[in-house]
């Protein structure tokens, strides 16, 4: 009896060292497997949410307007200078670029932001954590500017932190692209505020 | 006997497991314990003013400001710059135009972890004040010229107090520092009994690192009363973003508290040398933050002086740009030793 005891306790620990032994691999593997799925659920999001609507230019191609992705979630162009907008008034009350890239409306003229991991124009200083609660508050990194229309960050509130973090994590795995898009242009002071 | 013990001892610690709700903040002002209890108009006795020796611009609002700490309890300043306030901690800031009473912030440290960021909103009559709602309240009173004051959102309130660390920013070392400046902009000559560094560690409610130490008295570190009013004013109404602390990190430019105490000519310099990565309109590249001479080619003039959404800094909490400061700003900038 306390033979086969004394067998049976044997067999539990080799098992909890193989275990342990394989739980080590397993856990790094499932770290990496986790990022994985988490990059491919970004991308996901990303294609679906109409991102490159906005963020990556547009060009005319034979079927008509298409996003050019060659400089998918670049943002607006720094090499496309826009002239002023259109007059505007009522009831056309906003316009586009044939980028895509660029629109004015009454909160001035807003330029779509770089998305790639550049570390000087684009999100390659941001943190996961900005990067939500610019979501959550509407505002440049939680705490800045207003975020601009058309960003429909109304919509986008309602994704989960789960959702965000994997939209966060794909933009982090593109390549760093520069392109220093242009700072917001404040409408005429007309004393409204 | 065990019959009746062990279900007890399961229910106990099925108590200590389950999440402690969130307090919430009272409905009405008059509920959070800053009035006296028999007596709304008074202050409640173990409630105690103080006041910021470079004060926040709210488009000009007048301020009064309170703090409670529970019986007993000691606020841990063993890090000059870094206090930390005991449980059951409040502050309250009331804002009024004229002599109309708008709003009361309160700042309530609810548990070790948490702080709860609210504001009342008056009635007209300035007789009751309510739980404004957590989206804040727009043209909460009318500041002419078509320009309206909003009770923040509570997101707003976190996004200068702090979301993640969240903080008291005109309760600290340098803002109650007794070497005063007499040329703080918007500078408020001290309530009658108000709270200032010397009288919290004298009362014994603030632990310095050595007990046996007098009173700090932090100011900003320089010969140049222009650099010290400027820098303070700037620290009081930037530095909870540009600290390179807290939230933010990445936002710069930044001044840093601790440099600014030991040596702000430093800090000035800095910025003087210093690029912004914004644009002022019509610019390809960035912009110096304070060109020495030259206050409009100054991004931070600029900022200073815009109060259109993309641009205004502050970036929130005010849509009234303090003439006051942009002048003294300008002249500090055309006076820099070169």
């Amino acid at each position: 009896m306390r033979s086969y005891i004394s067998t049976a306790l044997m067999t539990m620990a080799a098992a909890a060292v193989a275990a342990g032994v394989a739980g080590t691999t397993t856990k790094a593997e499932t770290r990496e497997a986790d990022t994985v799925a988490r990059v491919a659920r970004g991308a996901y999001l990303v294609s679906i949410a109409g991102c490159h609507d906005c963020h990556t230019p547009w060009v005319m191609g034979p079927k008509g307007p298409h996003a050019d992705m060659t400089r998918a979630l670049t943002g607006h162009p720094q090499d496309e200078k826009m002239p002023a907008p259109p007059a505007l008034n009522g009831q056309w009350v906003w316009a586009g670029a044939a980028t895509n890239t660029a629109f004015a409306g009454p909160w001035g003229v807003s330029f779509t932001a770089n998305l790639t991991p550049d570390p000087d124009t684009g999100l390659g200083k941001w943190t996961e954590e900005m990067f939500i609660a610019t979501i959550r508050t509407g505002r440049h990194q939680g705490v800045g500017r207003p975020v601009l229309p058309p960003m429909p960050v109304q919509v986008y509130t309602n994704m989960t932190d789960e959702d965000l973090k994997s939209v966060f994590a794909y933009l982090q795995s593109l390549k760093p692209v520069r392109n220093r898009v242009p700072a917001p242009i404040d409408p005429p002071e007309d004393g409204s505020r | 006997m065990i019959g009746k013990c062990v279900p007890a001892a399961i229910a106990a610690l099925s108590s200590l497991l389950v999440a402690s709700p969130v307090p919430q903040p009272p409905e009405r002002l008059a509920d959070t314990g800053l009035y006296a209890r028999d007596d709304a108009s008074r202050v409640a006795d173990d409630v105690h003013a103080f006041s910021p020796q470079y004060p926040l611009w709210t488009d000009g609002a007048g301020k009064r400001r309170w703090i409670h700490l529970p019986a007993g309890a000691a606020i841990d300043a063993t890090q000059l710059l870094e206090w930390d306030f005991p449980v059951g901690t409040k502050f309250w800031k009331e804002f009024s135009f004229g002599s109309r009473k708008v709003e009361t912030r309160m700042l309530w440290k609810a548990t070790p972890s948490q702080w709860i960021a609210v504001s009342y909103a008056w009635n007209e009559d300035g007789t009751d004040a309510v739980l404004a709602p957590a989206e804040g309240l727009t043209g909460a009173a009318d500041l002419g010229n078509g320009k309206r004051h909003a009770i923040p959102s509570r997101t707003d309130c976190l996004a200068c107090h702090g979301a993640r660390a969240t903080r008291p920013l005109g309760f600290n070392a340098w803002q109650l520092s007794d070497d005063r400046d007499p040329n703080a902009l918007h500078g408020e000559p001290l309530p009658d009994g108000a709270l200032s560094l010397q009288s919290l560690v004298a009362s014994g409610v603030l632990k310095l690192e050595r007990s046996e130490d007098p009173a700090p008295r932090p100011r900003i570190a320089t010969d140049n009363p222009a650099t010290r009013s400027v820098l303070g004013y700037l620290a009081g109404n930037c530095g909870s973003c540009h600290s390179r602390e807290g939230d933010v990190p990445a936002v710069t430019p930044f001044l840093p508290m601790h440099q600014l105490l030991s040596d702000a000519d430093a800090v000035a310099r800095v910025m003087t040398a210093r690029a912004t990565t914004w644009q002022a309109p019509g610019r390809d590249e960035g912009t110096t933050i304070v060109a020495p001479h030259a206050p409009d080619a100054s991004a931070l003039l600029a900022r200073m002086r815009s109060r259109r959404p993309s641009s205004q800094m502050p970036p929130l909490g005010t849509v009234v740009r303090d003439d006051e400061a942009v002048d003294a700003v300008r002249r500090w900038i055309e006076l820099a030793p070169r």
